[in-house]
């Protein structure tokens, strides 16, 4: 009886430990997956032309596969994101982990908690019908549809995921630093940003490297503003993502034909940024648990 | 607890019920260009009105209905231009099912209403610039068309001769967001389905000849590409495909086909 | 206080205050504009009917259909696994370096954009099952297992560690103890869990796109999940991009701003349903 309760016991705990593992096992297999599928295309065409090559021609005559549009695209379009989001979203944070009063916070919170769960479609929707032809006439530009219409939806994107984290960290700044400072004559502005903000500064990164994440990563709603030509991206100009480079030509491509093989290089370019991405971010997420 | 239980078993069961009965097929499947939407969609109803069997229509671009079909894993794959010389020899048929018209299309405000096919490939390559060259106003011309490998795409660049030369300043995905596009931009241009153009664009006349079922059907409308129903050569199609296939190649259905705006083959 | 210190204060105040606002009209200004375009060309017809191209009407029944199909397959699936993987990591796990690999994996998996799963999946499942929502539900099996996973850990670790000592005390064995004190514990996890992932797969279109298709057939459950068809947020992008149809669009639109807006609220009441239930 009682071997038969410890094997029992024993298969329980082997099947709760292959549960655990499948999350493993499904990282591995999308790892595997993508290099499987990535690697012919680079091989044939070249680590160098693929990764340096300034023009993309994938049904030309004599196609060229150069990425390094998208990737600078998908580069300084993140980072025009960040550097409209972070600001927005870090003030906004501050505002409401520390001055805002108890209603005001969670009828802000649940906004936000909105602009997280619109689908991204809906953002792509909205910018298409809205902020392309606003773009077109402001700047007085033949065509609105651009890098800038792309960075402006990402940031709003990324609001959401900034805020949310950053609120979180600079909730979790013990009191006693705020009251030692209070009490040292500074005033709760000074307090604030002087004293919690760089104590939550792990927390805060973060959430930027989130930002970061979900921007290089965000396809729909990008597809519907940029434009999607495969140009060297400039402010005004129609550009294509990495991401948007799979989306747009993957359901037209043919089967086991180059152009397909490069689109699945693209996306395992796309997955080592992410992998980069993500290593940072547990680099400051572990930072945050340490202090 | 034991609902818990039930319920995983409950849960365990179905999953295993879904996989068994995806081998079973009932519904006729078809694959591939989007610009074939309403088309397809139009016959697959009359055709399931008539028989009670289903046609199931996924839009996924005419590279991806080749695919398919070439996998088995739909009945009839559709494309919305000729199969390659590659594609043919690799065991796959084209069968015509009918024409489709390629509008020329530009905003309503635009001034211009008729352009040679010279003069839209010296546009399209970006010889021309501004409308004044063309009699319209003083702007810069706004270049639309589609992405690489779109079935409409081929057909506009090989008529016009413009193939891997546009200067594009968007490649849009589909067919309602090009005319989505044009309609949004007073100096813009594009090219469309003819059938999916919708009356916030006008469609331009080339060489004088307005797009329509009659100067597609005798060719006098130049830009004009086929929509294509593509089977395994060799291998018969189940018989309820065979059945749909016989019946939108037949002439019974050339009505519901010019009636979606394309020109039947038959 | 010297001038520059209140030109300090009065500046930051004002960054945070113009910010805070910008926020607030952002969601104002998308909830409203999605919301009047939408909601004029939401009709009964449009609901309870499916598109025809004989009588040019469109209906998205299929797509509503589609759409519960495929969050109770996600479901059923990433259930189990989401749920056993947090009591494998919180009750079984000794192995502090399995831990920490599954947790790592968990964190990978959150952090994968949504178009590299539908890559994934259209190559895992798609070429095996088909086009269909069952290979779209699979995709979104993967997404969402670090959701349940974390909502579940997180409600596993408020389970006090008294109330498992007690029944080990009396003897029972720890698959006991699982199924009797730990599973009825998390039940706030769960559930929180559910609402989070329902959230996402309504959200979701890239991992779709690729791996479920966009057919607005209609049809029963078992036919469905083997057939493709497209969810809400798949239809709104499919009117919007291959039709122009922005009416349509909208309208969906409308319906998701809804749904979303209702799912946070249940996420919110349920958190605190739970947080007083363990408080008495």
């Amino acid at each position: 009886m009682k071997k038969n309760n410890r094997l029992f016991e024993n298969i329980i705990h082997g099947i709760f430990l292959i549960l655990g593992l499948i999350t493993v096992g499904c990282v591995l297999l999308i790892t595997v997956y993508l290099i499987l599928s990535g690697i012919p295309a680079v091989k044939e065409i070249g680590l160098i032309d693929f990764i340096f090559g300034k023009e993309w021609a994938s049904t030309a005559a004599v196609p060229k596969y150069g990425i390094l549009p998208f990737i600078l695209t998908s580069v300084y379009g993140t980072a025009g994101a960040i550097f409209i989001g972070v600001p927005i979203g870090f003030f906004t944070a501050v505002y409401l982990s520390k001055f805002a009063n108890k209603k005001v916070r969670a009828v802000i919170e649940a906004a936000i908690n909105l602009l997280a769960g619109i689908p991204s479609v809906v953002y792509g929707l909205v910018g298409m019908l809205v902020l392309v032809p606003a773009i077109c006439e402001i700047f007085n530009v033949p065509d609105g549809a651009s890098l800038l219409a792309a960075i402006i939806v990402l940031a709003i994107m990324i609001l959401p995921n900034i805020i949310k984290v950053s609120v979180t960290a600079l909730d979790a700044v013990p009191k006693e630093y705020e009251d030692a400072s209070l009490a040292l004559g500074a005033t709760p502005t000074e307090t604030f940003f002087k004293v919690s903000v760089p104590a939550a500064k792990s927390g805060i990164a973060a959430a930027v490297v989130l930002g970061v994440g979900r921007a290089i990563g965000e396809a729909m709603a990008v597809m519907m503003v940029a434009g999607n030509v495969a140009n060297m991206p400039s402010l005004f100009g129609s550009v294509r993502f990495l991401t948007t480079a799979v989306a747009s030509e993957m359901a037209y491509s043919s089967p086991g034909s180059l152009q397909r093989n490069a689109l699945f290089s693209i996306a395992l370019v796309l997955f080592l940024f992410i992998m980069l991405i993500n290593a940072t971010l547990n680099f400051f997420l572990k930072r945050d648990k340490e202090q | 607890m034991k609902k818990i239980v039930s319920f995983l078993t409950a849960a365990i069961l179905l999953v295993c019920a879904l996989t068994g009965c995806g081998g079973s097929k009932k519904a006729i499947a078809t694959d591939g260009s989007t610009s074939m939407n309403k088309v397809i969609s139009a016959l697959g109803e009359a055709f399931q009105s008539d028989t009670g069997i289903t046609v199931t229509y996924n839009a996924t671009g005419s590279g991806a209905g080749i695919q398919a079909v070439q996998e088995g894993r739909c009945d009839i794959g559709l494309s919305s231009r000729s199969l390659k010389e590659d594609e043919k020899a690799s065991g796959l048929e084209e069968t015509i099912l009918a024409y489709d018209g390629i509008a020329i299309i530009v905003n309503p405000i635009n001034p211009v209403a008729n352009l040679d096919v010279e003069t839209i490939a010296k546009i399209y390559t970006g010889e021309i610039t501004n409308w004044k060259e063309v009699g319209g106003s003083d702007a810069e011309i706004v270049l639309i068309g589609r992405e690489a490998g779109s079935g409409t795409r081929d057909g506009f660049e090989s008529i016009t001769g413009t193939k891997d030369k546009c200067k594009y300043r968007q490649e849009l995905t589909a067919t309602g967001d090009v005319i989505t596009g044009v309609a949004s931009n007073p100096n813009a241009i594009g090219y469309a389905s003819f059938a999916s153009i919708k009356d916030t664009v006008k469609a331009l006349t080339v060489d004088g000849v307005a797009p329509s079922e009659e100067t597609v059907k005798d060719g006098t409308y130049v830009v004009q590409r086929p929509f294509v129903l593509v089977t395994k050569k060799g291998t018969a199609l189940s018989e309820s495909a065979q059945k749909f296939f016989d019946y939108i190649t037949s002439e019974a259905a050339s009505e519901i086909i010019s009636n979606t705006g394309v020109v039947p083959a038959n | 206080m010297n001038n520059n210190r209140k030109l300090y204060i009065v500046c930051l105040r004002g960054l945070m205050i113009a910010s805070t606002a910008l926020t607030a009209a952002l969601v104002l200004f998308l909830f409203g504009y999605v919301l009047i375009n939408g909601i004029p060309n939401i009709t009964w017809e449009f609901l309870s009917t499916k598109p025809s191209y004989l009588t040019e009407r469109i209906g998205i029944l299929p797509d509503i259909l589609n759409t519960v199909y495929i969050v109770l397959a996600t479901l059923i699936v990433v259930l189990p696994l989401g749920v056993g993987a947090a009591i494998y990591l919180t009750e079984y796990a000794k192995n502090k370096k399995i831990a920490a690999m599954i947790e790592y994996a968990a964190e990978t998996l959150s952090g994968i954009p949504s178009i590299i799963y539908g890559l994934v999946g259209m190559l895992l499942f798609s070429n095996n099952f088909g086009t269909s929502l069952l290979a779209g539900a699979l995709t979104l099996v993967i997404m969402n297992l670090p959701t349940v996973m974390r909502t579940t850990q997180e409600s596993l670790k408020t389970v006090p560690q008294s109330y498992r000592e007690g029944a080990f005390g009396l003897g029972a064995g720890k698959w006991r103890v699982i199924r009797t004190v730990v599973l009825p514990g998390c039940v706030d996890g769960i559930i929180t869990g559910c609402i989070l992932s329902v959230g996402r797969i309504l959200g979701e279109s890239a991992a779709l796109l690729f791996t479920a298709g966009f057919a607005h057939a209609l049809n029963g459950i078992f036919t469905g999940l083997t057939s493709p068809g497209a969810t809400l947020t798949v239809a709104l992008y499919v009117y919007a991009k291959e039709e122009g149809e922005f009416g349509v669009a909208f309208a969906i639109a409308a319906i998701l701003m809804v749904l979303t807006l209702l799912i946070n609220l249940s996420a919110t009441l349920v958190g605190k349903y739970f947080a007083k239930r363990r408080s008495i």
